[in-house]
């Protein structure tokens, strides 16, 4: 038996945890809740998917993406305009999903390709999504539409059709429907990312986070990982943004904008890097907080949300689930065995996959 | 046993190579040839251009003039990894490991490029296994001591099945004994591949080397077998002396 | 004749434009190798800056040039003070330490004086290009970047500070072996990027609407500006201006200013594909 087996079965442990959990929460919810409560689960997830999105980026490739709204907008866009144009929701969903892959490719290209530092990466994803917001922000007018889509620039777009059943334009999902959709799918990306995470094609991912050089010298190349994993989180942000889209049935430039990108980053930050369950944690966290500052007029939230950055920069930069995971196995330990030993610490790092 | 490299079919050939930085020639005009399951020494003094060329040969620089071939294949300015892919491996001076990852994890990655799980786990276990890392392969790389990370390092290179081995400085940071089980080693993989080992520590040159290549300001001073080299003045001046100095 | 007059004036304003808003990010970019997410909120303080102080009856020239760079580089000195310094050497955590900063800023100020837009009028009329008519005030904004860009010149070149900070840039380690202590150069640095954000805050306030969140507008074209130019602050900033500076105004003179920005992120993509570390990166690497 191998040494290494005992942390992989204790995050095959966590994982299966997860997923009873999420399952029980897909169920549980519209038992439990009212319409309004649902509603603002069903946000949380969608933004929860987004906080996947960036915790896989920078947690795991080890890619600064300070732009990432720039996918959970073209995701949002790309199903509002498709939707409306088509009338069934299949294809919309599948488009909401490529069109951040395809421009993730573009973009990636250029940035890994062109080895630039890790500042620049940060800089450019950010400039990005500025770009981006400002460009669909100036799209008022009825001049500028896709097809049957008005983009309707700051305005945004109105009255998006909500899922449906494939081929079955005419039937909508209705509040409760569109929950199940948001919350199974967050489940099945979250499964879909570990499932990455434990293949090969997951571990070269973040071997090469690990040392860049090392993994050329066995034969990886790095700009292609890279590459690929930004293209991943820009699918699974598209898809965020598609349910987002569905969540309101609205979508405005707002999505593209700075503080989507710093909410995310916030999410994984406060969540835990490194981790997947953190950013989850972190989204419905940060959101909460938000709607609950939201009912006051004092203090505007930006500063709460300046504030948590900072603050966690500073002061707990690992975040708050590996922090909460560590206390727990240290009192797990200190129960069981008088000293703490280094296989601890090995558990703490294989766990928070 | 063999003269330097011209017996045999050249495994790896560089031609008139040359490094510039700036103002500074690192490497000059090198020739070097390494035959198939060759073993050669390079040795010389800091400076003398020894990991700049180990850094030319894998790709990580990309030399100002000059040709390198792998057997058929111009290999000069390829990328790293492409040069890996075509079989060459290299424990680099500062080492290079997975420092996040355990040591099963660091050499199952160098394993796994483009081959089935189960011939994966092989390899791996027989890694583990040669090097005497199974008892802690579920250790975090980065909490370990240098020398076991020198052992990793190596262990991720074998584990990357490569026909041509670079070793730079291995033994250095180790213990007596590890310096002969490293020895023991590097003669053993000799049996099947061909390696080119830069080392300070004579004694241990005297116990893997057949033939020596001497590195002196970017330049090769002299290329011959290791007691004629060790016996030349010139490589008395140039390295011994200078290291006494 | 008179259209190229006047778009060649536009293409001058333009670059001057980018000069101003770029230097200070630049300056702390070419020192510390960290990009200031703040920079945007920091030019927005000095803009308040104007908008109180004139509404305070300040002469408007001292309210527009002289106050806001002071109080901005007061505000960034404390910030470095802390928050900055704690954090040297964890670049990507400096970055993210100013962006939570940036967010902070836009916070404070909503809640201060609410997310409306203020202004500050025009101290100055228009003048003729042929039947054209320019804004006198573009002169300003020329005037004001050349005299910034040449002001931080001589003060590299020829002061004891700008050889401190030459050589704390060139090779930290070496300059505290000499007896310099590169946290005072970096809390200087960071200072001074923050003065001249404030400056360009207080330059542009008349040309643009005053609001928390007015910073967003000018960051892209300011990062993209500093990636472009590479790590030497005065030709890196001068040679990304010229470059991207025409290329914005002319696609925004044939199309529109956000067609324009498209254009200069376009640009600077295709740019660092070719030249990872920016114009200075690669050639005049030794200039400042």
């Amino acid at each position: 038996m191998n040494p290494a087996f005992p942390s992989n079965r204790a995050s095959a442990l966590g994982f299966l945890a997860t997923l009873a959990f999420g399952l029980a929460i897909l169920f549980g919810a519209p038992h439990v809740l009212d319409t309004f409560g649902l509603v603002q689960c069903t946000g949380f997830a969608a933004l929860a998917m987004f906080g996947l999105s960036q915790g896989f980026v920078w947690g795991f490739a080890g890619v600064m993406s300070f732009g990432q709204a720039a996918f959970l907008g073209l995701g949002g866009y790309a199903y509002a305009v498709s939707v409306i144009n088509m009338g069934d929701s299949s294809i919309p969903v599948l488009l909401s999903i490529l069109v951040p892959m395809a421009f993730a490719g573009l973009l990636g290209y250029f940035m890994f390709y062109g080895r630039i530092s890790d500042a620049y990466i940060g800089v450019i994803t950010l400039t990005v999504s500025v770009i981006l917001f400002q460009l669909v922000n100036a799209t008022s007018g009825s001049q500028y539409r896709i097809g049957a889509a008005e983009l309707g620039g700051f305005n945004g777009i109105p009255a998006i059709p909500a899922l449906n059943a494939p081929g079955h334009p005419d039937e909508p999902l209705d509040l409760e429907g569109i929950w199940y959709a948001a919350m199974g799918a967050l489940i099945l990306v979250y499964a879909f990312l570990r499932a990455v995470l434990a293949a090969r094609l997951g571990q070269v991912i973040v071997a090469i986070r690990e040392n860049e050089t090392r993994a050329q010298l066995i034969g990886y190349d790095p700009r292609l990982y890279k590459l690929i994993a930004f293209m991943l989180a820009a699918g699974v942000a598209g898809l965020a943004g598609c349910l987002y889209a569905n969540w309101g049935g609205f979508i405005s430039p707002t999505v593209f904008a700075l503080p989507m990108s710093a909410q995310v980053i916030i999410y994984v930050l406060v969540g835990g890097l490194g981790t997947l369950v953190g950013p989850m944690l972190g989204a419905v966290l940060i959101q909460a907080l938000i709607i609950a500052a939201g009912s006051q007029t004092l203090v505007d939230s930006n500063l709460g949300l300046g504030i948590v950055l900072v603050g966690f920069v500073l002061l707990v930069p690992q975040g708050l689930l590996p922090v909460a995971r560590g206390a727990a196995l240290r009192l797990v330990e200190r129960v069981r065995a008088p000293r703490p030993g280094k296989a601890a610490d090995t558990l703490v790092t294989e766990s928070a996959r | 046993m063999t003269s330097p490299g011209a017996s045999l079919r050249p495994l790896i050939e560089a031609r008139g190579v040359t490094m510039r930085f700036g103002g500074v020639t690192a490497v000059a005009d090198v020739d070097f040839t390494l035959g198939e399951v060759e073993l050669r020494c390079l040795i010389g003094p800091n400076g003398a251009g020894k990991s700049t060329f180990f850094k030319i040969l894998t790709g990580q620089l990309k030399p100002s003039e000059g040709k390198i071939r792998l057997r058929d294949t111009d290999i000069t300015g390829a990328e790293p990894h492409a040069i890996a892919r075509l079989g060459v491996g290299i424990k680099t001076q500062v080492p290079n490991v997975f420092n996040g990852l355990t040591v099963h994890e660091n050499v199952f990655v160098a394993a796994g490029r483009r081959k089935s799980a189960a011939r994966t786990r092989a390899i791996v276990e027989e890694t583990l296994t040669r090097l005497a890392l199974t008892g802690i392969a579920g250790r975090i790389v980065g909490q370990l001591a240098h020398g076991q990370r020198q052992w990793v390092e190596i262990a991720t290179v074998l584990a990357q099945e490569p026909e041509l081995i670079l070793l730079d400085e291995p033994a250095a940071g180790m213990t007596h004994d590890e310096v002969h089980r490293t020895a023991d080693l590097i003669r053993e993989i000799n049996r099947t591949h061909a390696l080119i080992v830069v080392e300070h520590d004579m004694p241990f040159i005297r116990m893997i080397a057949k033939t020596v290549t001497v590195f002196n300001q970017g330049r090769i001073l002299v290329e011959d077998s290791v007691d004629k080299v060790l016996a030349d003045p010139r490589v008395r001046d140039v390295y011994l002396g200078k290291q006494a100095a | 004749m008179d259209l190229v007059g006047l778009l060649a004036f536009n293409v001058l304003t333009g670059i001057a434009t980018l000069i101003l808003i770029t230097l200070g990010l630049g300056v702390i970019y070419g020192m510390m190798r960290i990009i200031n997410l703040a920079h945007g909120e920091l030019m927005m303080l000095g803009a308040y800056t104007a908008v109180m102080a004139t509404g305070a009856g300040v002469n408007i020239w001292i309210a527009m040039l002289v106050l806001p760079p002071l109080v901005v580089g007061l505000i960034g000195l404390i910030l470095e003070r802390t928050v900055i310094r704690f954090l040297y050497g964890r670049m990507m955590d400096t970055m993210l330490a100013t962006w939570g900063i940036s967010l902070g800023l836009i916070g404070l100020v909503t809640t201060l004086y609410g997310n409306v837009v203020r202004g500050v009028s025009t101290p100055v009329g228009s003048f003729d290009i042929g039947r054209y008519g320019a804004s006198l005030y573009s002169l300003v904004i020329l005037v004001t970047a050349l005299s910034a860009l040449a002001a931080m010149f001589l003060l590299l070149r020829f002061t004891k500070f700008g050889l401190i900070l030459r050589a704390t840039m060139q090779n930290p380690r070496m300059a505290a072996a000499l007896g310099v202590q590169p946290s005072r150069i970096y809390m200087a640095t960071f200072a001074l990027g923050a003065a001249l954000a404030g400056l360009a805050g207080g330059v542009l306030a008349p040309i643009s609407g005053v609001s928390p969140a007015m910073g967003a507008a000018y960051i892209a074209r300011a990062f993209i500006t500093v990636l472009g130019g590479g790590p030497a602050i005065i030709t890196g900033t001068g040679l990304a201006s010229t470059l991207f500076g025409s290329i914005n105004e002319l696609v925004s003179f044939k199309t529109t200013p956000v067609i324009g920005d498209v254009a200069l992120l376009t640009a600077a993509i295709l740019l660092i594909r070719v030249l990872p570390q920016g114009i200075t990166g690669r050639y005049l690497r030794r200039s400042l």
